[in-house]
């Protein structure tokens, strides 16, 4: 979109696409919450600042390609589609009922503007991979990039180690992940789970370039970006440290709405709570 | 018809033979001559499932992936994504055994032209034994929406078979074998995705066949025909879709149906058929092929006999399944 809103009107669009997801998941009356809001602000960088691409084309051949790995966070892409001109906002109230183009877990063919389908998790760097290696090896298409965004608790799958060997092998500079550390999944904390720690170490033995950040920091992420697309000997990833439910004070840490929906009431709670930011995602003192 | 000319030393003693895959590994780098989208990845299995051609002519269009065939499959979608026509290839046991649900959401939901090749499917792979003996492929590969599902006959169809998928724009499974089959086609014989072929017209009963059992029923409708039974033999190297009207026509004339396939019938091309007949042509059926057990180590030439999958077990079946149904026969 080529970055002509300033960090505050950043920070509005991501309150916008909270709003947003509050609304459609009321609506849908099932869901996920936590993830969703926690990546708003990741989400008002990606397709504010970040990401070329034209929504009234989304096919054009010189865009910035972006693959969402766990699927079940995609209210939040649909809400940043919807802001950024893909379809209108009317439309993000058709979440997961029939007929809908925005569905439960993404599918491509659905909707334009969507790069892969995804649900079952840890296949989305390796799409993104292997769209990638394209660009890098057969398209000679140096200066397009491919976006992917992964959830913390995927990276229990095996098949996501997979993909980040072969990224590593490959050098694949084009490709930039950004990984959403939240630290919860289903049933609890990441760490008592299955552990992911050190999760830094993981990614650069691997052989890539990791950058580490505030998830909720719009100008941090946009600089992520902007240092990932610099190193060009390397895949990068982005661990943004994110607070699940981030933005509504009554979901926030709370492993327990990660897959629930708000019912109306709560719903009406926490569109208020947001408008107390006053457009503001940190509290005070928060963030780098 | 189709009129289907058979090789003229199909059944000699010096018969050709020449494992299936190779007939791929030849048709992939012919698609590759005519098409440059077409790319190639492999899991460390580059010359047993005969990539290794492609990757000679193409070096620049051939992805190593290592042992990881859940992200093989994924990135092959992602490179769809990017307007290629990916092949991925490995042991039919890991690809699709291992990687199915990338392959269901990454590339079937996801619907992208990625070419899924299986080798060493069924028991002849031989004495590696069971764990690598694919029999589930065509249960679960027909199963998915989207999917094209091919099982080709002999080498020669099998490069056919490739070079058919690779323009086909659909997400496609190909299940090649590993031994030497007997090549009973020609150059000339017409293989089109989809289309079921008439190899010897009979009216006693319809022997229908898939990949390497095909050339078994032409051996068991021979050894019929000396016991003055008239079998017809239906070769179906497109499992999905399945040419329903090449097989009813077929089964409305004789009466009587056996499937032949080297795969679990449950699931597999027998029960594919099964459920076609049963709709709309209820018919007398015998299915052969691996009846709810694995295989197990051995020759490929011991595991077919002990499996019940030559010409000669089969034509066995054939004639007592005949007798045993005397009184459906449709009389001509």
């Amino acid at each position: 979109m080529g970055g002509q809103l300033t960090i505050t009107q950043l920070q509005q669009k991501a309150n916008d696409i909270r709003e947003d997801i509050i609304r459609m998941l009321e609506a849908a009356g099932s869901g996920h919450s936590a993830g969703p809001l926690g990546l708003a602000d990741i989400f008002s960088a990606l397709y504010f600042n970040i990401m070329n691409f034209d929504p009234k084309n989304p096919e054009w051949e010189d865009r910035d390609v972006f693959f969402l790995s766990n699927g079940h966070t995609i209210p939040v892409q649909y809400a940043a589609m919807a802001e950024a001109g893909f379809f209108d906002k009317e439309e993000l109230l058709t979440l997961r009922k029939l007929g809908s183009r925005l569905q439960g877990h993404p599918e491509r063919e659905r909707l334009p503007g969507l790069e892969n389908t995804s649900g079952p998790l840890g296949s989305g760097l390796s799409q993104a991979a292997g769209y990638a290696y394209s660009l890098q090896y057969l398209d000679n298409s140096k200066h397009r990039f491919v976006y992917v965004v992964m959830g913390d608790g995927e990276l229990d799958e095996g098949n996501v180690w997979e993909a980040a060997m072969f990224a590593g092998k490959y050098k694949l500079s084009q490709l930039i992940a950004v990984i959403d550390r939240n630290n919860i999944q289903i049933d609890g904390s990441t760490e008592d789970i299955m552990p992911l720690e050190d999760l830094r170490g993981k990614w650069e033995s691997f052989g890539w370039h990791v950058l580490e950040i505030d998830g909720h920091n719009i100008e941090s992420v946009i600089d992520a970006a902007s240092m990932a697309r610099a190193i060009t000997n390397r895949p990068s990833v982005i661990i943004a440290h994110t607070i699940p439910g981030k933005g509504v004070d009554f979901m926030e840490y709370d492993y327990k709405w990660h897959g629930v929906a708000p019912n109306s009431e709560q719903a009406k709670a926490a569109l208020t709570k947001l408008r107390t930011l006053d457009g503001k995602i940190s509290f005070e003192g928060e963030g780098v | 018809m189709i009129y289907y000319p058979l090789h003229p030393d199909a059944f000699g003693d010096d018969v050709q033979q020449e494992p299936i895959r190779a007939g791929f590994g030849r048709g992939l780098k012919v698609a590759g001559e005519t098409n440059d989208k077409i790319v190639a990845l492999c899991a460390d299995l580059t010359e047993s499932t005969q990539m290794h051609i492609f990757k000679q002519a193409f070096p620049g269009r051939f992805i190593q992936t290592g042992i990881a065939e859940q992200n093989l499959a994924a990135v092959a979608s992602g490179l769809a994504r990017a307007g290629k026509i990916p092949f991925a290839s490995s042991y039919a046991a890991f690809n699709p055994g291992r990687n199915w649900e990338q392959i269901k959401t990454t590339v079937a939901i996801n619907n992208q032209p990625v070419k899924i090749v299986g080798s060493h499917a069924g028991v002849s792979v031989g004495p590696d034994g069971a764990t690598h003996q694919m029999l589930e492929d065509i249960a679960i590969m027909r199963v998915l929406p989207n999917m094209v599902v091919i099982a080709p006959g002999d080498s020669v169809e099998a490069e056919k078979a490739t070079r058919a998928i690779a323009e086909n724009g659909k997400p496609s499974y190909i299940r090649l074998a590993r031994e030497k089959t007997p090549i009973f086609s020609v150059e000339e014989s017409p293989f089109e995705i989809g289309q079921a072929y008439v190899l010897r017209e009979g009216y006693d009963i319809s022997l229908i066949g898939t990949g390497t059992m095909t050339y078994q029923l032409l051996v068991a409708a021979n050894i019929l025909a000396e016991q003055g039974i008239r079998a017809e033999v239906v070769h179906v190297p497109t499992i999905k879709p399945l040419d329903e009207q090449t097989i009813l026509d077929s089964v409305r004339k004789t009466g009587r149906v056996l499937t032949a396939e080297e795969a679990q019938v449950a699931g597999g091309f027998g029960s594919a058929v099964a459920e076609l007949l049963s709709e709309q042509l209820p018919t007398p059926l015998k299915r052969i092929g691996m009846l709810d057990r694995y295989g197990e180590s051995g020759t490929p030439s011991e595991l077919l006999e002990y499996f019940g999958l030559t010409g000669a077990r089969i034509a066995e079946k054939a004639a007592e399944f005949v007798h045993n149904t005397s009184q459906y026969h449709r009389d001509y």
